[in-house]
């Protein structure tokens, strides 16, 4: 089972964090920050996994973790997890999210974390993987937004212009915090077919 | 309309959304706290509103408040309102925060059930999914009750999308709700089978979560998995499936030998992932622990996998091949190992090859000239932390093995001569320890070197001084050793006698050096050794022969003690370990008689639980005896009921109809008391013969556990039913009782020890109960072709005839002219007894008149009371105070305003409606008893004082209690 997955920033924000067990929101935050602490002194060039944090169960727990230019993304996983395996799919899901945001960048988690969700759930359910194959989740996700977009309708449309216009006059917004080169720096090694 | 949403949308296109909380919470880094708390006053206004777009809006910008840390429970009922929102948009945003505030302890999720079953039940797909997604994440023992049926329904919905959620979320269902489990089983194995691939691997990663921790119980699924991990190309169900396997084997021995071939198969395969490499390996090291030879035939493969340049899978396969080690291709494995040590990079992996290394050749190195040559190699390397070991081996192997000494001091002797190669970085340097090792053994197997003196000088350099403490002293001790030694040698030649004169200048130089060290050990050897060498100097000098007498300072040869050696002396005749050689002091023995009578009453206390049941160990004869009386007690008591199906009506359902033609009514009846006696003989008996061809102890403790579960009543409660089962117990359970249990040391509220349940003898859970119903053709046509039907719940099943899908119904075997009723009997299985339920049902039937004739439909409900799962039992006064004592049951109790009614009366009515048998009547008080079909006791304690009824009542089972408490009450506002 997955306990928790949790992805933050170079300086430990978190940008999603999704706990598939109830802690209180001290103790999230504690636990993102311990996580944090864990991850970010490690090397770039050393493995992907290392143990839980106390507070998420210790060495019960494992985790995995992966670097993409500005943010980490962490999977805290029990042992009936494959370590590979979810290495794995946290590449099937920053290729996803990839895919959804057109060049994900930090800015688009940071604005729309509730779209980050949705993608999520239809990969993991309740700590459990739902989907590793890439293809089903993006029509899945499509299929929702277009659903959504559909029932905004007319209605929509206004609420949208004026978004765009709130974009519009936005010097602080530039992309550049940009994932990075997803498919240069992690080689399709190990996708799943 | 449309222009009134428009305008709703425009007023609140100006409200905060999402982005624009997040650019401002960006905007305000100084006084974040602030500025969310603004924001937190604005969702709190937005929420108020009545416009459910408003709300969602507020509660999506919650979503990400919680994020940030922020307690939003204070909006969780307006959460549920976005969830029941009609648009999939909204229900969307609700659901994901409830996903992430929501907890077992939200005391708005009761309100939530309906909606979640509308949404599950939505003809739209993302509804559903939505919803599924949702409660995995909040789901608690009561949304899993109520809603295990419908998520189970969907298993078999016809989109794959829903189907792969449903079978997904089941495990969080079972977690919450074991009972689930079992009648969810079958179905789930189906979906092993399905022909999605996301269905099919939702269903395997249930099944491995399962199997994880119960696998014994998923045995029988091997030959299903093995044809999986066969045909599968799904990398993710590889994954599990080995691991499944990883989980099984060590159960099934013969499983190992099938596993070998395609997991061989799939390492060699070149498409296969390295994932998969690792996997195969961990699971091959599994099955080595039971089939050695099958992994030995690998072997190759696996020295190949040493090579990966993946260091989990180098890792793997290092343990995998220090399992296979035989002594024939020890050398050879050993070698390739070596060569490893030396390509090895970072010192965790080398540290790890080398103590593998070790602990292969320790166990089973058969030339240990080799061995100590291979020891030596290892001291090559540098920055090892496993110094000691390789130390303590050396010794090993030099006390033991007394045909190498001479090779391993030699080579020590070298070790010793190179020693700075070692201490060159001594302080963070482990290997250092090795010349522990090799001082000691040049010292003490000192005949053996080939120049002693050589040796002895190098001991004595400066440099040793920077060796840590422990070393030194061991350095001083030996070279006093070797100082022996090397005089014998000097003064057994005809060489003059200065030579041996210099060699105790050359200590007397030295040995300040270690005379000065500030380890103490060092210090105190080095100066007791001084002054020997100083006092063996002046009788050199007077021309003393001292040589044999130093060397008899270190006479005797040490011989190496096995760790068990003093158990296999044998205690001489005669001896008494256990007698006191002198009498303690009688103060501690005043103390030590408290204690011993404390321990005695413990005990007492304990052995009269335990000889409690003995009183059932009454011979058939007395027991014939007991059922005489008891029968005559019965047949004296007014209130005692026979077992007879007219006497056992329960109820009587009028079900009134639109249509005026056809009516019909349900009598429900338990006449279980047979059957379950018999039922539950069946099943004493069967698990009697299970227990004498199987001495196992853990299928014992099984089946116990299995038998508690069923009626949360432990053993201790069941021995005091009636006497009929009495010499039963006192044969089967006893023993168990004594026995300590494995489980103990669990941790009680593991979820999982729930979900131990024996999947393969499901009707050993199963009750049955039969329900008579009445039909009755109150129109004036001819009615034919009646088929009965009921829904199933997961809790109860109307029986079928093999071959029936689960919604076929039963047909009637008889028709129905005008005027004329008639009885059918329908059998249910019921697993769970502690709630009423209520079962939907049709009836169909074709009503025939001189023309025409039409399909009729007439819906009914059955109302299964918890009452009609009570049986009247009855009990004797003295079981029944015994019962009661016994402390299992929990207490409830009611009070019943204004019954007027004589007391005996009133106690039939107990009696009648709810199956209970009087046990004692004193004046206007009454014990009552019954039992239900699953064996829970029941005790009532009825008063009466002014038309006021008060009934106090004990159950094992509270649920049970209750719900039957409130039936009585109802029995009596009716009347």
């Amino acid at each position: 089972m997955i306990k928790a997955i949790l992805i933050f920033n170079n300086h430990g924000k978190p940008r999603l964090s999704k706990f598939y067990e109830h802690y209180s929101e001290d103790t999230e935050q504690q636990i993102i920050r311990e996580t944090f602490h864990l991850v970010s002194k490690r090397d770039e060039n050393v493995c992907n996994f290392l143990e839980g944090g106390m507070l998420i169960g210790g060495s019960e727990n494992k985790l995995i973790c992966r670097h993409y230019a500005t943010l980490y993304f962490v999977f805290c996983v029990d042992s009936s997890e494959s370590e590979l395996g979810i290495l794995d799919l946290i590449q099937v899901f920053v290729e996803t999210l990839d895919k959804c945001f057109e060049n994900v960048c930090e800015l688009d988690l940071i604005f729309h974390v509730d779209k980050v969700h949705n993608i999520l759930a239809e990969m993991v359910m309740g700590g459990m993987v739902l989907e590793t194959n890439m293809n089903e989740i993006i029509t899945q996700v499509d299929a929702q937004n277009k659903m959504e977009k559909s029932e905004a309708g007319i209605a929509g449309a206004p609420a949208r212009a004026v978004s765009a216009v709130k974009n519009m006059n936005l010097p602080e917004m530039p992309r550049n915090i940009n994932i990075g080169d997803i498919s240069i720096k992690v080689p399709n090694l190990l996708s799943f077919k | 309309m449309a222009l009134k949403i428009v305008k709703g949308s425009i007023d609140r296109m100006f409200d905060k959304n999402l982005q624009d909380l997040v650019r401002g919470i960006r905007n305000h880094k100084e006084d974040e706290a602030k500025y969310i708390s603004t924001c937190i006053d604005e969702i709190k206004q937005e929420l108020k509103q009545d416009n459910i777009a408003v709300k969602a809006n507020a509660v999506c910008k919650l979503t990400y408040l919680q994020m940030l840390g922020y307690d939003v429970s204070w909006a969780a009922f307006n959460i549920v309102e976005v969830m029941s929102s009609s648009k999939f948009t909204y229900k969307r945003i609700g659901y994901l925060a409830a996903s992430q505030c929501f907890h077992e302890s939200t005391d708005v999720i009761m309100l939530t059930t309906n909606q979640i079953r509308k949404d599950l039940s939505s003809p739209n797909q993302y509804d559903t999914g939505v919803a599924l997604t949702g409660l995995s994440c909040f789901v608690t023992p009561d949304l899993a009750r109520d809603l295990a049926n419908d998520i189970m329904t969907l298993m078999s919905h016809t989109k794959p999308y829903i189907r792969k959620k449903a079978v997904l979320i089941m495990y969080k269902v079972f977690l919450k709700y074991p009972e689930s489990l079992r009648p969810a089983f079958p179905r789930l194995k189906e979906k092993l089978e399905d022909p999605d691939p996301g269905v099919q691997s939702a269903a395997v990663n249930v099944i491995c979560e399962l199997a994880r921790r119960n696998p014994k119980n998923y045995l029988s699924l091997a030959p299903l998995f093995f044809k999986l991990m066969t045909s599968s190309t799904n990398n993710w169900v590889l994954i599990k499936i080995i691991k499944l396997f990883g989980a099984l084997t060590p159960l099934e021995p013969r499983l190992g030998k099938k596993l070998i071939e395609p997991l061989t198969n799939l390492i060699h395969s070149v498409l296969s992932l390295f994932i998969v490499k690792y996997l195969g390996l961990l699971a091959m090291s599994k099955i080595l622990k039971t089939h050695p030879k099958s992994v030995q035939s690998h072997k190759d493969l696996i020295l190949q996998c040493l090579d990966d340049k993946d260091e989990s899978i180098r890792l793997r396969a290092l343990d995998l091949l220090y399992g296979m080690v035989s002594k024939k291709n020890l050398m050879e494995i050993v070698k390739k190992l070596m060569l490893h040590v030396d390509k090895a990079e970072g010192t965790t992996y080398r540290d790890e090859l080398l103590t593998k290394i070790i602990d292969i050749c320790s166990q089973r190195a058969y030339n240990c000239l080799w061995y100590i040559s291979i020891l030596v190699e290892l001291t090559r390397l540098e920055g090892t932390r496993h110094g000691h070991l390789i130390a303590s081996q050396m010794l090993d192997v030099a006390i033991r093995v007394k045909a190498i000494r001479a090779f391993a001091v030699a080579q020590m002797a070298t070790l010793l001569d190179n020693a700075h190669l070692l201490t060159g970085n001594t302080q963070r340097n482990g290997i250092c320890e090795v010349l522990y090792a090799a001082a000691w053994i040049c010292g003490e197997f000192s005949e053996h070197l080939e120049e002693p003196m050589a040796t002895l000088e190098a001991m004595l350099r400066p440099k040793v001084a920077t060796l840590p403490g422990h070393i030194q002293a061991v350095y001083v001790q030996n070279a006093a050793k070797l100082f022996a030694t090397v005089l014998r040698g000097q003064e057994g030649a005809p060489a003059d006698s200065t030579v041996a004169q210099e060699t105790s200048q050359l200590l007397i130089d030295r040995l300040p050096l270690f005379v000065q060290s500030s380890n103490l050990e060092v210090q105190e050897r080095a100066s007791c050794i001084l002054q020997l060498v100083k006092y063996i100097q002046k009788l050199q000098q007077k021309d003393v022969e001292v040589a044999e007498e130093v060397t008899a300072l270190f006479a005797g040869e040490l011989n190496p003690v096995a760790p068990k050696a003093q158990k296999k002396v044998p205690v001489p005749e005669g001896l008494d370990l256990d007698v006191w050689i002198n009498e303690p002091p009688s103060g501690s023995e005043s103390e030590d008689e408290g204690r011993k009578s404390k321990g005695k009453a413990v005990f007492a206390k304990d052995e009269s639980r335990h000889t409690k049941p003995r009183y059932t160990e009454v011979d058939e004869k007395e027991l014939a005896k007991r059922r005489e009386v008891r029968k005559a007690e019965q047949a004296n008591n007014p209130f005692y009921i026979k077992a007879s199906p007219s006497s056992q009506k329960v109820r009587r359902h009028s079900v009134s109809k639109p249509n005026p033609s056809p009516s019909f009514s349900l009598r429900l009846w338990m006449p279980m008391s047979d059957q379950y006696v018999k039922l539950e003989e069946e099943r004493r008996e069967r698990n009697k013969a299970d227990k004498k061809k199987k001495k196992d102890k853990k299928k014992r403790e099984k089946g116990e556990k299995g038998r508690r579960r069923r009626g949360d009543s432990g053993p201790e409660s069941e021995e005091d039913i009636t006497p009929a089962h009495m010499v039963d117990i006192v044969t089967e359970e006893m023993p168990e009782n004594a026995l300590p249990s494995d489980d103990d040391d669990k941790d009680p509220n593991d979820p999982h020890k729930a979900l131990n349940i024996d999947l393969d003898n499901c009707p050993l859970m199963d009750y049955q109960v039969v329900v008579s119903v009445i039909f009755e053709n109150k129109c004036d046509s001819f009615i034919k072709s009646m088929e009965f039907n009921v829904l199933d719940s997961l809790n109860s099943k109307l029986q079928r005839p093999d071959g029936a899908g689960p919604h076929d119904g039963l047909i009637v075997p008889f028709q129905l002219p005008p005027g004329i009723s008639n009885e059918a009997r329908f059998i249910f299985s019921v697993q769970n007894i502690v709630m009423p339920q209520k079962l939907k049902g049709t009836l169909t039937f074709i009503v025939k008149t001189d023309d025409s004739s039409t399909h009729e439909k007439l819906d009914f409900k059955l109302h299964f009371t918890c009452t009609s799962y009570l049986i009247t039992t009855p009990c004797y006064s003295d079981a029944y105070s015994k019962l009661l004592e016994s402390g299992d049951l929990k207490g409830c109790s009611l009070k019943l305003e204004g019954v007027n009614q004589p007391f005996h009366h009133l106690l039939a009515r107990i009696c009648f409606h709810h199956h209970f048998s009087v046990v004692e009547r004193i004046d206007s008080c009454a014990s009552m008893y019954s039992r239900s079909i699953q064996g829970h006791h029941m005790c009532l304690l009825v008063k009466t004082a002014d038309q006021t009824v008060s009934i106090d009542a004990k159950c094992d089972e509270p649920g049970l209690l209750g719900n039957v408490l409130d039936e009585i009450k109802l029995t009596f506002s009716q009347c």
